[in-house]
């Protein structure tokens, strides 16, 4: 094979290879995807990864179940949340967390050990 | 007033640092001295890659044949190098 | 003083400026007084740099509250360990950190190269102007860590206790200075394409940054992972959050460039590959330092809109536009000098390697954007988690891990196919040896990913090993030399390829720990009582007692309260007790009551690792004080006026109450294989890599003599 044709070839399998990888990622991740919302945008029936702050004097612990209500960011919709699994350190209230879960007769049962408390804010010009 | 004062200050100790060399009016670095500085470099490198040919002939990674084939095509580099190396240095008087 | 501090930070960024300006002057008019002009301005933007972070710094150790940076970031409780480092713990004085350790790399590597690469070097000057200057401008015109309040409050909110942890401490200077260090081959490729001298020279005056660059970057990485395993309460080391995938990206990405590089030094080709690459690996470092402070990513560590997030996106946009335009209009100057002959060489190789690293980078980067991603093409935003990640970096790690056991056995230029095969041999060998026992011995056969992943570990290290021996024993066939001494001087000499060696070792290794550690960790959640017993895998646990102490925790953090328990771990004859424990800081939130304030502040665990080699036990307690709020509540109205002293004497009698009642509280035991190994491997690989950029004397002599022999030639041209 002369050298310019092997070259070619080299291209096409890279080339190949590249759109096999694109293609993995693409199908991989569209399905695997958890949809991002607030609490007021849930809707039962489906799996979100709902964003939002943990609403002052509502945390209850009972046994291994951890309760409370968490409402917008910026709004005060706000729905109750039972929980279990690993609480991360810096969750109280007033906290931004990541919870994900389904919404289940109103309130959101959050998948085990999907809790996640954003750090309180070091990085903004306010404290 | 702390703040003007240190602004001013050290506004001047940067400018008195950095228009120094702005007094005396220096020649552009002629071209040869530039591509000598970087076949020096150039020579050195090829130098390394004769030695690592080497130590792999020396650890059974090239072949005898293999081996002459790569040193001899190194050398030759390393000798074009020097041509022009001494080319440039020739241009120098003395 | 702060002020003065002020006053430097506005200076440096003129004085950037003018580095700029005056570089360029002299790179186009070919005047050298004005190249030693702008030099001298990076010189001098390093000292005002220094002495604005030695204000600051000393600042935090004055507890000057009147700063308000020192305000919000420490308070006089704080240990003076973490007083230091909460200077870069803020968004203001993480800036002054990377504009300090910038002027500090442009003012070394300016040094070094100021007798030679006339040519690239104002123009590389120019560029690290600008970068500084930017930084220097986010300070002045947006976070200026000067800033000072009207009135300075007694005390400060003080420093976050998740951070008080050595590993933090030393975390965000290494990573910056990884990030930083990605600045200078970069401003030197960026000459390099300016002048058109587009060939070896401008790798080899910046390798060794780029070297160390890398090593500090992944010993950022490394200590970022450490902290999260032995601090946070989760027991893993790696989650896949954005921010710690921006640090990875341009970590790979720089792998690459470290590889492909030595592609064009020998043999003058991936001209265009490595401009690309250090402009992309230098983009992405500084992606790293932006993630960490925009909200564009839900992440542990973004929040909310930053004040500079916007600033950094268009930098880094020009930065990336630039760069691509510069490197279109070059491309007739980057082309190849060799022709790439057979696939069975090391320049091949290299590039398969290169192709492999920046896919991984890829898919890091696509997993990491997702949920931009997915809003911009179906308008929800969705995103991908540690499973997914996990599923498709897997197999590319594998692949990686074989590449690293092959690249050194194959030669420059051509490789004897039969010289490999007898090569290869033995570590084949080995290889197939360790998967039989592995399968026989062990059941990782539950794991095939593991299990290649083992074996391919163990033909890596077979080969490095291989190379050792085979390279002193061809030594000791050319000079006699002792075992001993042939391998020294061997390693002397080729500190570059035995460095590198080592440090494939060293991922290797490091693989091993992650692939080990993921797949057969054991865990186990559960309440438990004084007294009461559970099994974890085949270790017994059993909970003692409570214990409870007020001030002065175990690792000097400056906690209030640490509430924990004595346990007791046993596994076949061998029992040993661990001490996790909670600890309690106060808050200084004004809603919460005199006693409830030491309660319901930031709490973090004290976590208990028993270390070993072949596996580790770790061991986080969450008390469950949910018994005692009715009696804080109480506490909080009775006491509310009372002074400190009976404050102090109330929430004694609390904690003792805890340690009599003994309430249960929540255990997370886990149980990882090998996982030692993993900061063992980093730490060989970091050796190696210092090894690897350690000049030799040999070079060093070469050097002197050659500017000698250079500054003779220009005195003699003069007269």
């Amino acid at each position: 094979m002369d050298p310019s044709r092997k070259r070619k070839l080299r291209l096409a399998v890279a080339l190949g290879a590249a759109v096999c990888l694109a293609a993995a990622l693409i199908y991989t991740s569209f399905s695997a995807a958890s949809e991002a919302a607030k609490p007021s945008d849930l809707k039962p029936g489906r799996s979100y990864e709902v964003t939002g702050k943990v609403v002052n004097g509502s945390i209850h612990r009972s046994g291994d179940q951890l309760d409370f209500r968490m409402r917008d960011r910026d709004g005060t919709a706000s729905v109750p949340v039972t929980y279990t699994g690993t609480v991360p350190d810096p969750f109280r209230d007033g906290r931004e967390v990541i919870v994900k879960g389904e919404l289940r007769n109103g309130t959101l049962v959050g998948e085990r050990d999907s809790l996640v408390t954003k750090c309180p804010s070091k990085f903004t010009k306010s404290s | 007033m702390d703040y003007g004062l240190a602004l001013i200050l050290l506004a001047a100790i940067v400018a008195a640092v950095v228009l120094n060399p702005l007094k005396t009016r220096g020649e552009p670095e002629r071209v040869e001295l530039l591509r000598i500085e970087e076949l020096e470099a150039a020579k050195e490198a090829k130098y390394r890659e004769i030695r690592d040919a080497e130590l792999d002939r020396g650890m059974g990674k090239l072949s005898q044949e293999d081996w002459r084939a790569v040193d001899r095509e190194l050398r030759a580099e390393a000798i074009e190098i020097l041509q022009e190396l001494d080319r440039l240095e020739g241009r120098r008087p003395g | 003083m702060a002020g003065v501090g002020s006053a430097c930070l506005a200076i440096a960024l003129l004085t950037a400026l003018y580095a700029t300006v005056a570089s360029v002057v002299g790179a186009r008019s070919g005047r050298p007084e004005w190249v030693t002009s702008g030099r001298r301005a990076i010189y001098c933007l390093a000292g005002l740099c220094v002495a604005a972070f030695a204000i600051l710094e000393s600042a935090f150790l004055r507890s000057d509250f009147s700063y308000a940076l020192v305000a919000q970031g420490s308070s006089t409780d704080t240990p003076t360990f973490y007083k230091i480092t909460a200077l870069w713990a803020t968004q203001d004085g993480s800036l002054l950190l990377w504009a300090t350790l910038l002027s500090l790399f442009s003012t070394t590597v300016l040094f070094l190269t100021r007798r030679s690469l006339r040519d690239i070097a104002p123009w590389a000057t120019a560029v690290l102007g600008v970068v500084a200057a930017f930084f220097l401008l986010l300070m002045v015109g947006w976070e200026n860590p000067f800033d000072t309040l009207a009135r300075a409050p007694q005390e400060g909110a003080g420093l976050n206790p998740l951070l008080r942890h050595p590993a933090m401490m030393i975390h965000p200077p290494m990573l910056y200075t990884g990030y930083v260090g990605f600045s200078v081959p970069f401003a030197f490729a960026i000459g390099a394409l300016i002048t058109r001298h587009t060939g070896a020279d401008w790798i080899r005056a910046t390798r060794r940054f780029t070297l160390i660059a890398w090593t500090f970057l992944g010993t950022g990485i490394m200590l970022g992972a450490l902290w999260s395993y032995t601090e946070l309460g989760w027991g893993g080391y790696w989650a896949w959050d954005p921010v710690e995938n921006a640090s990875l990206m341009p970590w790979l990405v720089g792998t690459a460039f470290l590889h492909s590089i030595m592609v064009q030094e020998k043999r003058g080709m991936l001209k265009v590959w490595n401009v690309s690459l250090i402009c992309a690996t230098f983009a992405l470092a500084l992606l790293g330092t932006f993630l960490v402070r925009s909200g564009i990513l839900n992440s542990i560590h973004a929040f909310g809109a930053s004040t500079i997030g916007v600033q950094m996106l268009v930098f880094i946009g020009c930065v990336v536009a630039l760069s691509a335009g510069l490197i279109v209009a070059r491309l007739p100057d980057l082309r190849s000098d060799a022709r790439l002959d057979s696939l069975l060489s090391r320049e091949a190789f290299f590039l398969l390697n290169n192709l492999v690293l920046v896919g991984l980078c890829l898919v890091i980067m696509w997993g990491t954007f997702f949920p931009l991603i997915s809003e911009a093409i179906t308008g929800t935003e969705a995103s991908v988690g540690p499973p997914w990640f996990n599923r498709l970096t897997t197999p590319i790690a594998i692949v990686l891990v074989l590449l690293t056991g092959i690249g050194p056995v194959l030669a420059w230029r051509r490789v004897t196919v039969s010289a490999m095969r007898r090569i290869l041999l033995v570590p084949v060998l080995v290889a197939c040896g360790a998967l039989v026992l592995l399968l026989a011995l062990t059941d990782a056969s539950q794991s095939i990913p593991s299990l290649l992943m083992f074996t391919f570990v163990a033909f890596v290290l077979s080969v490095v090993g291989q190379e050792f021996v085979r390279g002193a024993s061809a030594r000791r066939v050319m000079t006699g030399e002792s075992w001993p001494r042939a391998l020294a001087r061997l390693i002397g000499r080729n500190r570059r390829r035995y460095g590198g060696f080592l440090v494939h070792a060293g991922i290797a290794v490091l693989f091993l720990g992650v692939a080990a550690s993921s797949a057969f960790l054991q865990q186990r959640d559960v309440r438990l009582s004084p007294g009461q017993t559970v099994k974890v895998g085949d270790y017994k646990i059993s909970y003692d007692r409570p214990t409870a102490r007020l001030g002065g925790d175990a690792g000097g953090t400056g906690a209030a309260i640490a509430l924990g328990a004595v346990m007791r771990v046993s596994r076949g004859g061998e029992t040993y007790t661990l001490h996790p424990s909670r600890n309690y800081y106060a808050t200084a939130d004004p809603s919460k009551g005199p006693i409830s304030r030491f309660f319901e502040g930031d709490a973090n665990s004290e976590v208990a690792i028993r270390w070993g080699l072949r596996r580790d036990f770790w061991l986080a307690v969450r008390p469950d004080l949910t018994s005692f709020n009715e009696a804080i509540a109480r506490a909080d109205r009775k006491f509310a006026d009372s002074p400190p002293q009976v404050q102090a004497i109330v929430i004694r009698t609390l904690t003792e109450l805890y340690r009599q009642k003994a309430p249960p509280a929540a255990f997370r035991a886990i149980v990882s294989p090998l996982v030692t190994w993993i900061w063992i491997g980093g730490a060989i690989a970091v050796f190696g890599a210092l090894l690897a950029a350690w000049p030799s004397p040999e070079a060093r002599l070469r050097r002197v003599r050659s500017l000698y022999a250079a500054r003779l030639g220009r005195e003699l041209s003069r007269a």
